[in-house]
């Protein structure tokens, strides 16, 4: 496409743009446009920065009360030097937040894995072999996704309770497998249709087996997708509370009701809760940031590469 | 596939074919399988039974008072003046949060699209709301933010002359969407944001040279770009935030009375506080048909629209 073509292309009826300037003319339109970008891009950078501190204060607040004292929370006026104090982060960590911390660690880690288990094959079937209705199953998937849990809640609380499962981190895994198994069908299903066809036809061509095909030219080229996926899987399956708190009591419990119930014992202390919380979201807001590439993607569920 | 032995040899040859074609069509649904059943096992079995218990009446901590009502569960739901508050909360929390995080997300999207000292760090700070776990978010806004006296939200407006003004009591409602944009317009940002990365810079540039001005350029280039971008964010963040529950929970506990109540906390107070799992189990019936009617439309649309041409099916 010439320049021509694409710029009558471009605004079509617009009289200015299609009339041809100067060579020399257009020349110094273009270097303001560069110097008008420079000075943009300092602008830019002042505006960026402060909606990014503005938008990221909430979180950093929490932080800096994490290590006050209660008598700092609680100033009229937010105190901004002071001695930080480790006193908060060793009262939840003596609360007894272990037993929690291991019931959200072992849901999230065991459903991921469940999950990708599950999904890797049914994204293989749906991508690179497709099967009859390709289309029909991946919205099935995606429309479990609108489903409200909580017209869902109710039989599987009374379900859970007649097995006697309530209260058990393995009901709360097969619950984080289904919650995330929809994302991760489409999301590795993206990823699987970004292995080159020449690479299959070539392992076809020699006559390689499926299997082998598949942990020799598939597994690879899917394989950073398959750790993007899995923290997808981890941050929702640890934020998740809504289904924790209704089946879990004690035992099963995980980080969020943790959090929930660590109030309501304690109280409203500012610089408690601001520790507890910043323990809570620590480990999904450091899985978020080193997957911050990778976030859209699975957001998306998968239809933005 | 042998296992078929038809005694005329041309007959057994079609067979053979067939079966073979139905063996084939069988291994490549095999993979598929497992995850189908399991989803349709733990998500649709539960509705199935949602459905069973709506037409009776049953309170769980009444044993033996479960009965066959028909449909009368249901003419409850739709004459009850509460469910229809929270329906009319729902609708506004969900198109006001969505709509207003998705403008700022826009905004943020275009700042973040300039290059920048340090652009990947503000755009790592700008994610991190959404990362926050949902119940520890409404917690800080509940109190680090909004508290009356001790909140920074009034420390930062006392030159203003607003005093100890509590928030959360005074605009529930507005409170709990406050803090749903805050988690909610990073997700929209990054969808914006990879839309404008993926548009093809040397229009822009060959637009910019022949004289039109950035307004001009956003509206007739940029923004029809972004359209399905936009679209995609919009239902995607409509699918979260509808079913929200954590924070109305944390923050207002669906209250003064239920004023701030949405549909999945009003039916959670019905069936986990109130007991009335008949009722709960209508109202979920009727959430998930309306649900399903408006999501469906959306995201065959959306998702037509992104992977339309590469579908195999």
């Amino acid at each position: 496409m010439t320049t021509a073509s694409r710029r009558a292309s471009l605004r079509p009826g617009k009289k200015s743009i299609a009339t041809e300037p100067g060579a020399a003319q257009r020349a110094s339109r273009r270097r303001t446009v560069r110097r008008k970008r420079r000075t943009n891009s300092v602008t830019m950078g002042i505006v960026g920065w402060f909606l990014g501190i503005v938008f990221f204060f909430p979180v950093l607040w929490m932080v800096i009360t994490s290590f006050k004292t209660e008598a700092q929370a609680y100033t009229n006026s937010p105190t901004i030097v002071f001695r930080p104090t480790l006193s908060e982060y060793s009262a939840v960590f003596h609360s007894g937040v272990w037993p929690y911390v291991a019931n959200s660690a072992f849901a999230t880690v065991v459903s991921t894995l469940i999950v990708l288990a599950l999904a890797t094959p049914c994204a293989f079937a749906l991508s690179l072999r497709p099967v009859r209705k390709t289309r029909d199953v991946l919205f099935f998937f995606i429309s479990t996704k609108m489903l409200p849990v909580v017209a869902a809640i109710i039989p599987i609380y009374i379900a859970a309770r007649d097995l006697h499962m309530l209260d058990n981190v393995f009901t709360l895994i097969v619950l984080y497998t289904a919650m995330n198994l929809p994302i991760a069908v489409w999301m590795m299903r993206s990823f699987f249709l970004e292995v080159p066809g020449e690479l299959l036809e070539a392992a076809e061509m020699d006559g390689a087996p499926l299997r082998r095909t598949v942990t020799e030219v598939i597994l690879p080229v899917v394989a950073p997708g398959l750790a993007a996926t899995a923290l997808i899987c981890c941050i929702f399956a640890w934020n998740e509370f809504f289904l924790a708190v209704n089946i879990t009591a004690t035992k099963a419990a995980t980080m969020p009701v943790f959090l929930v119930g660590f109030i309501s014992s304690e109280g409203l202390y500012f610089a408690q809760l601001a520790a507890a919380a910043t323990v809570a979201t620590l480990p999904v807001v450091l899985a978020g940031w080193i997957a911050q590439r990778q976030l859209v993607r699975g957001l998306s569920f998968g239809a933005i590469k | 596939m042998t296992a078929i032995a038809p005694p005329v040899a041309s007959a057994h040859r079609r067979v053979r074919t067939r079966s073979e074609q139905r063996r084939q069509s069988w291994v490549r649904r095999a993979p598929l399988l497992p995850a189908l059943l399991f989803t349709i096992i733990v998500t649709q079995l539960p509705f199935l039974v949602t459905l069973y218990y709506s037409v009776e009446s049953w309170s769980l901590v009444r044993p033996g008072s479960r009965h066959f009502v028909g449909f009368s569960n249901y003419v409850q739901v739709f004459t009850d003046s509460q469910f229809r508050t929270t329906a009319l909360n729902t609708i506004i929390m969900t198109v006001g949060s969505v709509l207003i995080a998705m403008l700022i997300g826009v905004g943020l999207a275009l700042v973040l699209d300039h290059k920048f000292i340090g652009r990947g760090v503000v755009r790592t700070l700008l994610i991190t709301p959404f990362l926050i776990m949902p119940v520890g978010a409404a917690l800080l806004w509940k109190t680090t933010m909004f508290d009356p006296t001790f909140g920074f939200v009034n420390f930062i407006l006392r030159p203003f002359g607003i005093g100890h003004f509590d928030w959360i009591s005074s605009f529930p409602l507005g409170s709990v969407m406050i803090e749903m944009i805050w988690q909610w317009t990073p997700f929209m940002m990054l969808l914006v944001l990879a839309g404008l990365q993926s548009q093809p810079r040397d229009i822009l540039e060959a637009a910019a040279t022949d004289g039109a001005r950035p307004p001009a350029i956003f509206r007739e280039l940029t923004l029809p770009h972004l359209r399905r971008y936009i679209e995609l964010g919009i239902v995607l963040g409509a699918i979260y935030v509808v079913n929200d529950f954590d924070a109305v929970y944390m923050m207002t506990h669906g209250g003064p009375g239920i004023s701030s109540a949405n549909l999945p906390f009003y039916i959670y107070q019905r069936a986990f506080l109130g007991f009335q799992v008949g009722q709960a189990a209508a109202m979920g019936v009727v959430v998930v048909v309306a649900t399903i009617i408006i999501a469906t439309f959306a995201l065959r649309l959306i998702f037509t629209s992104f992977s339309g041409t590469e579908e195999a099916a």
